[in-house]
C-alpha cells in the first residue's frame, strides 16, 4: 500500500501545479506566447512517452511514430470540422484509429528486428504521411483548415492521463514481459511470454497516445499539412526518447521539456536549431550513450536508502 | 519408475542449409528421471534442447511432450505446456531485478488484464501480491531472496546460474531443460548445485534433462545417459554402461572420460 | 511507344539509386550501419559537381572526377569522427549517429549557403535519337554508360584488387581479419572512401539529369537507396544494382500510369513487401541468430 501512496502524491503535486497554471492563464498572468509553449511541451511529452513505450521499454526500434501523430491528427480534425463532434470524442477516436493504424504497420513488421524494424517503421510512417498528401478530402499538399480547440486543461490532463497509463503498465506483469522482451526476446519466449503479443501491444498502446498527441496538435494550429508529419517531426520524437535515456520514462519527459524549450527559443533561427540538436545527438551517442537518465527513474534518486534493507552484494 | 513416459522424441533431425546438424534423434524420458545428455563440442546438444523447446523447428521426426505434439508450438507455447530451460551463456534479463527475473517466469501465475493493471483494479494488486509471494519461495530455495532488488547483472557468476535455475524453475514446467548448468563453477559450487537440483527435483517432482561436461557431475547424478556425437545418437544406457561404451571412449577420445 | 521512353528514364533512375545504393550496401556489409548520411554525400557531391561546372567551367568528366575525390574524403571523414568510436556501441546508437550526422550536414550547407536551390548547368549534348520510335535523349545514354563504367570498375576493385579481398574478408568476419594481419580501420575507411565517390558520382549525374539540386536533394534519394539495397539484399554488390535498376523501372511505371504523386509511396510499399516477405532481400541469404 505504501507505493500507491507515493502515487497519489505525485497525482496530487500534478494537479496543484495545474491549478497554478490554469489560474494564471484565466489571470492573464500567463500570455499567449507561454500558454501555448505549455501546451507544445505538454504534446511532446505525450508523444515522448508515448514512444518511450515502444523503444524505451519494449526495445522496438521504431522510427516512424510521426506517422500515428499524423492518423491522430488528421481523424480528430475530420471529427470535429466534418462531423461537429465534441472535442474530446475527437481526441477519442483519433487515438483508437492510430492505435489501428499501430495494429496495422505492427502485426507484420514487429517480426523484423533492429536496423530492419526501424526502417520499415520509417517506410509505413511515410506512406501514411502520403496517403494524406494525396487525399482531397482532408486538403491534400494545402492542408486542412481547423479550429482552435486545444486548450491548457486539455494538453495537461492528457499528459496527465498518458502518463499513468503508461506508468501503471510499465509497472505490472504486463510490463515487466514487455522489458524482458526488450532485455532478451529469447529468453523471455522461453519463459512463457508471448512476445508477438506484447510488442503488437506495446506498439498499439504507444500509437494509442501518439493518436491523442496528434488531436491536441492538430487543433492547436489553424491548418495541419503533411509535410509536418515528415522523417524530421519522427526523428524529433525519438530524439526526446534518446537523450531521455531509453528505458527512462522521467528521463524521456526531462528531454522533451528541455528541447522543446531550447527549439521555441530559437524558432527564429531554423538552421542553427537543427545544427545544436544533431550536434547534441551525435556528441550524446558518442559519449553517453544511455542518455541523461540512463534506465533510472527520477524517483529512484529519492529512495535510495531502501535498497541497504536488504542483503547487499558487498558484504558476503 | 513406472512406464509413464513423459517427453518422447522420434527420429528428430535439423537441417541448416545443406548441414544436417541433428538426425536420427530418439529420446524417451519417463516421469521423475534425471537424465544427462553428452557429447563433445559441436555434437548438436544445444541444438537438441533448441528444438525440444521450440526455438528450432525440426525439419523431421516427431516431439511428443507429455502425450501433445510439439513440433510446430513457439517456444511460449512449449514453455506453457510444461518444459522449461536454462541457457548455456546464462540469458537473464539484464536490467531487471533479481526478484523481476523471476516474476517475469511467472507470468501465467496470475491473470490480471492489462485493463486492470492500467486502472489499478483489486486484481492487480491480488494478482501482484501473489507473483510477489511465489517469486520469493522460489528465490529462497536458491538462496538469492537477500539480493532480490539486485540488478541480475550485479550478481556474481555462479549466483546468476542460480538465477537461472529459478527463473526456469519458476515457469512451471514438469520438464526441466539444464544446458551446462555447472559450466564455469568451482568443484564446491559444483557440488553444491547438484544437491540443489537433487533438492528441486524431488520437491516439484520434476524431470530433468541435463547438457553437461563435466563428467563426474553426470556420471555421478545421472540414472541414464544419451550420448551424441556429429548430431547422431551413439550410445545410451547407465552411467556404467556409457563409461566402458567404446564408442563413447573414440568420440571422447582425448577427453577426460574416465575421471 | 511512350512505355520505351518510360523505360528508358526508369534505368536512368534506377542507375543513379544504384550508385548510391552500393555505397550503403558496402557500408552496410562491413560494419552493420545504415548510414544516413550517405544521402547527404551524394548532395555534397552534386554541389561540388555544380560549383565546378559553373564556377570553373569544367566539363563533365573533370567535374565529375572531382566530385568523386571531394566525396570519397568527406565519406573518410565521417567515418573517422563519428563512426570509428561506435564499433562497439549498441545498433540503436549507431543509427541515430547516422541520423545526426545526416541532419548535421544538411543544415550546415543550409546555414552556409542558405536553402534556395541552384540550376545545373547543362554540359552533355541535348540532342535526341529516335529509337524503336521513342525519342531517347543522348543524356540518359551517357548517364548510364558512365554509371555502368563505374559499376565495372567497382567490381573490378572488390574481386580483383587486394584491397577489394580485404573489404569482402573483414565484411565477413571482422575478428577473423584482423588476426590474418589485414588493417581493418583502413579496410573500412576504404570501403567509405569507395562507397562515398560512387555517392558523389550519383550527385553530379543527377544534377546533370534533374537540373535542380538543393540541400535536402539527399533525403528521398537516400532512403529510396537504402530501400535499393535492401531489396538487392543488403551487404551484396550485384543486389544493390539489380534494386536500384528495379526501383528506378517501378517508380517510372508508377509515374507513367498517372500516379506521380504516389510514386515515392511505390518504394516504400516495395520496401515493406520485401522487409515482411523476404527480408534476406532477393539475392540475400536467410541467417539465423545462435541460440
Amino acid at each position: 500500500m505504501k507505493k500507491s501512496k507515493v502515487f497519489w502524491l505525485y497525482a496530487i503535486i500534478a494537479l496543484i501545479v495545474y491549478a497554478i497554471v490554469q489560474f494564471m492563464i484565466t489571470s492573464d498572468q500567463l500570455d499567449m506566447y507561454y500558454s501555448n509553449l505549455l501546451i507544445t511541451i505538454a504534446i511532446n511529452i505525450i508523444l515522448a512517452v508515448s514512444l518511450h513505450l515502444v523503444i524505451g521499454i519494449t526495445g522496438q526500434f521504431s522510427i516512424g511514430h510521426a506517422g500515428f501523430l499524423a492518423v491522430g491528427a488528421y481523424i480528430s480534425a475530420i471529427c470535429t470540422m466534418h462531423f461537429d463532434l465534441p472535442f474530446p470524442v475527437a481526441l477519442f477516436i483519433g487515438a483508437v484509429v492510430a492505435a489501428l493504424a499501430g495494429l496495422v504497420v505492427g502485426i507484420p513488421s514487429l517480426r523484423l528486428k533492429g536496423d530492419y524494424l526501424a526502417i520499415a517503421t520509417l517506410g509505413f510512417a511515410e506512406i501514411i504521411r502520403i496517403i494524406f498528401l494525396n487525399t482531397d478530402y482532408v486538403g491534400g499538399a494545402a492542408g486542412m483548415q481547423i479550429t482552435q480547440m486545444t486548450t491548457w486543461t486539455y494538453a495537461f490532463f492528457g499528459v496527465f492521463i498518458t502518463v499513468i497509463i503508461i506508468a501503471n503498465f510499465t509497472k505490472s506483469r504486463h510490463g515487466r514481459a514487455c522489458i524482458a522482451v526488450r532485455e532478451d526476446e529469447i529468453a523471455a519466449d522461453a519463459m512463457g511470454i508471448n512476445t508477438t503479443y506484447y510488442k503488437v501491444v506495446a506498439f498499439a498502446l504507444g500509437s494509442f497516445f501518439a493518436g491523442l498527441a496528434g488531436g491536441l496538435f492538430s487543433h492547436n494550429f489553424y491548418i495541419i499539412q503533411p509535410s509536418q508529419f515528415g522523417f524530421l517531426k519522427s526523428f524529433d520524437i525519438l530524439i526526446y526518447v534518446v537523450l531521455g535515456g531509453l528505458g527512462s520514462l522521467s528521463g524521456a519527459i526531462i528531454a522533451a521539456i528541455l528541447l522543446t524549450v531550447v527549439s521555441m527559443y530559437l524558432t527564429e533561427f531554423p538552421e542553427t536549431r537543427m545544427i545544436i540538436y544533431s550536434l547534441v545527438l551525435i556528441i550524446v551517442m558518442l559519449y553517453r550513450p544511455s542518455g541523461l537518465m540512463g534506465t533510472k527513474e527520477i524517483t529512484d534518486y529519492f529512495k535510495l536508502g531502501k535498497r541497504s534493507k536488504g542483503g547487499n552484494l558487498d558484504d558476503q | 519408475m513406472t512406464n509413464n513416459l513423459l517427453l518422447k522424441v522420434e527420429n528428430v533431425g535439423i537441417q541448416f542449409g545443406g548441414l544436417k546438424a541433428v538426425q536420427g534423434l530418439n529420446l524417451e524420458l519417463f516421469q521423475g528421471e534425471l537424465i544427462g545428455l553428452i557429447g563433445p563440442n559441436g555434437a548438436g546438444k544445444t541444438t537438441s534442447f533448441n528444438m525440444l523447446t521450440g526455438v528450432y523447428k525440426p525439419t523431421e521426426g516427431e516431439i511428443l511432450f507429455d502425450g501433445k505434439r510439439t513440433n510446430n508450438m513457439s517456444p511460449h507455447q512449449v514453455t506453457k505446456s510444461g518444459v522449461s530451460r536454462t541457457f548455456q551463456n546464462i540469458r537473464l534479463f539484464k536490467e531487471l531485478s533479481v526478484l523481476d527475473n523471476v516474476k517475469v517466469a511467472n507470468h501465467s501465475l496470475a491473470k490480471h488484464s492489462i485493463f486492470s493493471s492500467v486502472f489499478r483494479l483489486p486484481s492487480f494488486f491480488s494478482g501482484e501480491a501473489k507473483m510477489e509471494e511465489v517469486s520469493i519461495e522460489f528465490l529462497k530455495i536458491f538462496g538469492l531472496d537477500k539480493y532480490k532488488d539486485e540488478l541480475s547483472k550485479n550478481l556474481p557468476y555462479g549466483m546468476q546460474r542460480r538465477l537461472e535455475i529459478a527463473r526456469a524453475l519458476a515457469a512451471g514446467p514438469k520438464l526441466l531443460l539444464l544446458d551446462e548448468p555447472a559450466a564455469g563453477m568451482n568443484p564446491q559450487e559444483t557440488k553444491d548445485l547438484m544437491d540443489l537440483i537433487a533438492l528441486i527435483r524431488k520437491r516439484f517432482d520434476l524431470t530433468i534433462l541435463l547438457i553437461e561436461h563435466d563428467m563426474g557431475l553426470v556420471m555421478g547424478i545421472c540414472e541414464r545417459i544419451y550420448v551424441l556425437d556429429h548430431g547422431q545418437l551413439i550410445a545410451d544406457g547407465t552411467p556404467e554402461e556409457i563409461r566402458n561404451n567404446p564408442k563413447v571412449i573414440e568420440a571422447y577420445l582425448g577427453e577426460e572420460v574416465t575421471e | 511507344m511512350e512505355w520505351v521512353q518510360q523505360l528508358v528514364n526508369g534505368i536512368s533512375l534506377g542507375s543513379i539509386y544504384a550508385l548510391i545504393a552500393l555505397g550503403y550496401t558496402m557500408v552496410y556489409g562491413i560494419i552493420k550501419l545504415i548510414n544516413f548520411a550517405h544521402g547527404d554525400v551524394f548532395m555534397i557531391g552534386a554541389f561540388i559537381g555544380f560549383y565546378a561546372i559553373s564556377g570553373w567551367g569544367l566539363g563533365f568528366f573533370p567535374a565529375l572526377l572531382l566530385a568523386m575525390v571531394v566525396c570519397a574524403i568527406f565519406g573518410v571523414l565521417i567515418e573517422r569522427i563519428a563512426y570509428k568510436r561506435l564499433r562497439n556501441a549498441t545498433r540503436i546508437a549507431a543509427l541515430i549517429t547516422a541520423i545526426g550526422v545526416s541532419l548535421l550536414i544538411e543544415y550546415s550547407v543550409i546555414y552556409f549557403r542558405g536553402a534556395q536551390p541552384e540550376a545545373y548547368p547543362d554540359v552533355l549534348s541535348k540532342s535526341t535519337f529516335n529509337f524503336l520510335g521513342a525519342q531517347i535523349s543522348a543524356q540518359s545514354i551517357m548517364i548510364l554508360s558512365v554509371s555502368l563504367s563505374l559499376m565495372i570498375i567497382l567490381q573490378f576493385i572488390v574481386h580483383k584488387t587486394k584491397i577489394g579481398k580485404a573489404m569482402r574478408a573483414v565484411s565477413h568476419d571482422v575478428e577473423a581479419a584482423r588476426l590474418m594481419g589485414i588493417n581493418v580501420d583502413n579496410t573500412i575507411s576504404a570501403t567509405f572512401a569507395i562507397g562515398s565517390a560512387l555517392a558523389g558520382a550519383a550527385g553530379v549525374i543527377f544534377g546533370v539529369y534533374y537540373t535542380k539540386i538543393d540541400p535536402l536533394m539527399g533525403v528521398i534519394p537516400g532512403v529510396k537507396a537504402f530501400v535499393a539495397a535492401v531489396l538487392g539484399g543488403i551487404g551484396i554488390i550485384p543486389g544493390a544494382m539489380a534494386g536500384g535498376m528495379v526501383l528506378g523501372v517501378v517508380e517510372s511505371i508508377v509515374s507513367a500510369l498517372g500516379f506521380s504523386l504516389w510514386r515515392d509511396a511505390a518504394a516504400f510499399v516495395i520496401l515493406i513487401l520485401i522487409l515482411i516477405f523476404r527480408p534476406s532481400g532477393i539475392f540475400g541469404k536467410n541467417t539465423r541468430e545462435k541460440v
